[in-house]
């Protein structure tokens, strides 16, 4: 891994995937692009549907078979796109790592956690399996489960969602991966336990130095754990650049009105909550211009027209917007 | 008013689309499924009234002989024509279904409805006694009943009848507590309606698609339980021509006249396969939800 | 674990006295009176009361249920009403075929089932998977006595590899009487395998979309490594409980595959039995047979809780 610190470990170009969904072929992923150096963290925003995690599993190489994937994905240099699935499972887990939104239902429950943590080490180091259940045991703690040493082998109906969470975080830390995938890992938890495991993977990321692709929905944890985001739409990434750039200018449209759309603590009663005009649109029969149109408050016929280019609003700070000068004058942007 | 106000939502759930029939009609397995058991059904109506020689008629200077223009498929060790023995035997078939599913169903439905309606000890008790039935499998308590009463076709019927019931409870059961932890049935309770008069109204007809399902899956199940009654000399009675019987008179003559032996056990099959691919297209058609993967 | 254990126990007693209770009613308190069975409506009644005294008929029948029950305590089932030869040891003899018949029979079925269902839940919606659902199909609905019947066309009397029915015993050693149990104990198998096909690979199918499939994926671990390691144990708790079920329909089809074999085993002695209104034997035998059901799913339900380390706790 001797790479200079200025080129980048992954780096996708003009990715594009489609999938065979039961309404036909739909293009769920469409010219996204991405470059993250090492200890680069970068977060990736939008309603569901919108193609995030599609792009994560994408990078996992983990999409089904009648998946066709376009572009490139590079992991230090390499390519990703044609690797066998023999090639592709010895960087899973172990160089690339992902958690799930699920902890309920991520884990086996035939299985003690010990052994679903100790699984990846045994997968890719070789190592003896006591030597595992020992790394494993160092883990759990690590990831702050009490008592890690006398839990190792419960079963996971054992431990509460958080605890679990943590579980799955320690299992895809395990092989010390470069890159880790967090796909809304905080979404079905408590909302006091998401505090905490989003400073466990703060922590875990800076102490490691790994790269993180961070998935949400909810701005506010976007802002808070990532340096730069991409905010997607419609299978397109409409928006990015540095977390705060793109939260003190807002550049697009979509962007403004997730932020209207977010609960506000201390709002006044009876204010009611924004929302953004209509629905997602299917992926599979995606209007030919901007995807947004339909829901934009500032749509014009050219946007209609042809899919809009990306604009460069200063600062590496892009904007898929042909309105852009008009957007960003309306914007009440203001950092979260 | 609640529940009134539902009642287009549950009808929508439980009635077909207006396109039932152009969506059967392009589902595989229900077409073949239909085809076959039409041919089945076909064959006993048109025994009522037309069989090319009578199957009662025994003539043995005639006996085992090759299918001949006159005799179709030929003539078993009576001399008897195998052909309108085949389309007689698809009357007590079916008969024997239709009578069989028929006490499971009523018997089984009641129980059911009753398990989920009423909860608590009622519930356990039925569904512990009906546990307690799958260990005696049909072809068990048709023994039991034909060492009794001795061996025909109303015990068969009875035994198999008796053996459907745990199956419906169980279905029913399972489906009915469903729909009652639904929010129609909470609004219709919360009106005021009675135990019995929700079973009926918005109980009973959501499960209707699944017990039709299942019916059709135990007719065939039926079926076979009757030939293998018959073939033992348990179920129906000579002369009643039937297709289990058949195929023991033709064992013994399997050197002889081996296509005696393949004839009626044919028959048998595909009335179960038609049957079975029936249900599974039905269960495609009338419920989405379980028609993933199957 | 031990409390689950301990219920399900209790459980199974209560089935079993149940069962031996209706049998009990069904076989001796509806018929009336055996001995008048035994020797016909013709009979006189006095050589009917006499034979009624001998066969202890003349008690009431709640003492006779007891003694029933006490006997199969110790193993004393009463001797037989036609041949006057204690019961057990008629059991006992025909045990020695149907036992191993219904062994091998349930092998072939789970060894053809568990293979079919994995490799068409493993190529979901490929031409292996649609072929081999198709057979499965067919092989529901094949009657289980004509399937045997067919097989004997073909490997007795067009093939003459085996004979048509009978059985060589185990006094030549082993193979004799496998080779004699074989063609019975394919055709008890087909319907059953066919239908346990169907559960396995629908449960494996259901499994493979449980999200823990994709971290396991996520690890690094292959499709077929996922296969054996975390989907098989999971999807064999549905596939257990078919199995469960499926032995007792395998023990009333000894009865009819017994019969076209003539193989002299339990079922057959059922059968023969109700042809000579020798209700003591068919009694015995029809406990014996739903004394076997329903321990095996007993079984079948202890060993879910060591399968599944969740159940010691839903069920304390």
């Amino acid at each position: 891994m001797a790479t200079s610190s200025n080129a980048p470990l992954i780096e996708v170009q003009n990715l594009g995937v489609r999938l065979n969904t039961s309404r036909g072929p739909a293009q769920a992923v469409r010219g996204v692009s991405l470059a993250l150096k090492r200890g680069e963290t970068l977060g990736l925003v939008g309603e569901s549907g919108c193609g995030k995690s599609v792009t994560a599993l994408a990078l996992m190489g983990l999409l089904p078979d009648s998946a066709v994937l376009t572009g490139s994905i590079k992991l230090d240099g390499r390519e990703l796109i044609g690797l066998t699935d023999g090639e592709y499972c010895k960087l899973r887990g172990n160089r690339i790592s992902m958690i799930f939104q699920e902890p309920m239902t991520a884990l086996n429950p035939m299985h003690t956690i010990g052994r679903q943590v100790a699984e990846p080490l045994r997968r890719h180091t070789g190592c003896s399996a006591a030597d595992a259940r020992r790394e494993a045991i160092a883990l759990l703690d690590r990831v702050g489960l009490p008592d890690a040493a006398k839990r190792v082998d419960a079963y996971p109906h054992q431990f509460s969602g958080g605890q679990r969470q943590r579980v799955t975080i320690a299992m895809a830390l395990a092989c010390q991966p470069d890159v880790l995938i967090a796909d809304e890992p905080t979404t079905a938890l408590d909302v006091t336990i998401q505090g905490q495991i989003l400073d466990l993977i703060a922590d875990l990321v800076e102490e490691r130095g790994m790269s993180m692709i961070l998935i949400s929905h909810d701005l506010g944890v976007i802002a808070e754990n990532v340096q730069r985001m991409m905010v997607m739409y419609g299978g397109t990434v409409v928006e990015n650049g540095e977390t705060d750039k793109v939260f003190s200018r807002m550049g697009h449209p979509y962007t403004q009105g997730l932020f209207r759309a977010r609960p506000k603590l201390g709002a006044r009663k009876g204010t009611r909550l924004k929302t953004i005009a209509g629905t997602v649109p299917e992926l599979a029969d995606l209007p030919s211009g901007c995807t947004f149109a339909d829901r934009c408050p500032l749509v014009e016929d050219r946007c209609r027209a042809a899919p809009p280019p990306v604009i460069d609003v200063g600062g590496g700070h892009g904007v898929r917007c042909v309105r852009t000068d008009v957007s960003m004058a309306a914007a009440v942007g203001a950092p979260a | 008013m609640t529940a009134s106000a539902d009642a287009p939502t549950v009808a929508t759930a439980r009635k077909p689309a207006t396109g039932f029939w152009r969506r059967a009609l392009r589902h595989r397995s229900f077409v073949l499924g239909g085809l076959l058991s039409l041919l089945v059904i076909g064959a006993a109506l048109l025994s009522l009234v037309w069989t090319p020689w009578s199957p009662y008629d025994i003539d043995v200077a005639s006996k085992l002989k090759p299918p001949t223009a006159a005799h179709w498929l030929g003539t078993d060790v009576l001399g008897r024509d195998i052909a309108s023995l085949l389309l007689v035997g698809a009357r007590s078939t079916i008969a024997v279904g239709i009578i069989a599913v028929g006490i499971g169903l009523t018997f089984g439905v009641c129980l059911g409805l009753l398990a989920a309606a009423r909860k608590g000890w009622t519930e356990e008790l039925i569904m512990r006694m009906s546990d307690f039935t799958f260990a005696f499998p049909a072809v068990l308590s048709a023994i039991m009943l034909a060492a009794v009463a001795g061996p025909g076709m109303l015990t068969s019927i009875t035994a198999i009848g008796i053996f459907q019931i745990p199956t419906f409870v169980r279905v029913t059961r399972g489906s009915a507590s469903a729909i009652w932890a639904r929010e129609f049935v909470l609004a219709a309770r919360a009106s005021g309606k009675g135990t019995f008069l929700i079973t009926i109204e918005h109980v009973l007809p959501n499960i209707l698609s699944i017990l039709i399902v299942q019916a059709t899956i135990q007719f065939a199940l039926a079926i076979l339980a009757e030939a293998g009654l018959s073939y033992l000399g348990l179920g129906t009675q000579p002369p009643q021509p039937s297709w289990g019987r058949m195929l023991n008179d033709a064992q013994t003559l399997l050197f002889q006249s081996p296509m005696l032996a393949v004839y009626p056990g044919a028959a048998i099959a595909v009335a179960v396969l038609g049957l079975n691919l029936l249900g599974d297209g039905l269960r495609d058609l009338l419920d989405p939800r379980l028609a993933r993967e199957r | 674990m031990s409390v689950f254990l301990l219920r399900r126990f209790a459980t199974l007693l209560a089935t079993l006295i149940g069962a031996s209770l209706i049998i009990f009613l069904v076989l001796d308190a509806l018929p009336g009176n055996a001995a008048q069975m035994l020797m016909g409506a013709d009979a006189s009644p006095d050589a009917v009361r006499a034979l009624s005294i001998k066969l202890g008929l003349d008690q009431p029948l709640s003492l006779r249920y007891l003694l029933w029950l006490k006997g199969m305590m110790v193993g004393d089932l009463g001797n037989s009403y036609v041949y006057g030869t204690p019961v057990a040891g008629l059991i006992a003899e025909r045990l020695v075929l149907t036992i191993p018949l219904a062994i091998m029979s349930m092998s072939v079925t789970v060894v053809l089932a568990l293979s079919a269902g994995i490799y068409t839940a493993a190529n979901h919606n490929r031409l292996g998977d649609v072929g081999v659902m198709s057979l499965t199909q067919v092989g529901i609905a094949l009657p289980n006595f004509w399937f045997a019947i067919l097989l004997i066309l073909l490997f007795a009397v067009k093939l003459q590899w085996v004979s048509a029915g009978g059985f060589a015993g185990w006094d030549d050693g082993i193979w004799p009487g496998v080779r004699s149990l074989l063609l019975p104990a394919i055709s008890l198998s087909v319907v059953q395998a066919a239908i346990l096909a169907r559960v396995t690979r629908s449960a494996v199918l259901e499994v493979l979309r449980e999200d823990f499939v994709r971290t396991a994926r996520a690890k690094g671990l292959g499709k077929r490594e996922v296969l054996w390691r975390h989907v098989l144990r999971n999807a064999m708790i549905p596939v257990m409980t078919v199995m469960g079920l499926q032995f007792a329909n395998l023990l009333a089809g000894t009865i009819i595959i017994e019969n076209v074999f003539y193989l002299p085993g339990l079922g057959r002695l059922i059968f023969q039995s109700i042809a000579n209104r020798d209700l003591i034997v068919v009694r015995n035998c029809v406990m014996l047979l739903a004394a076997m059901v329903v321990i095996v799913n007993f079984v079948v339900d202890v060993l879910y809780a060591f399968i599944d380390p969740r159940i010691k706790v839903h069920h304390l």
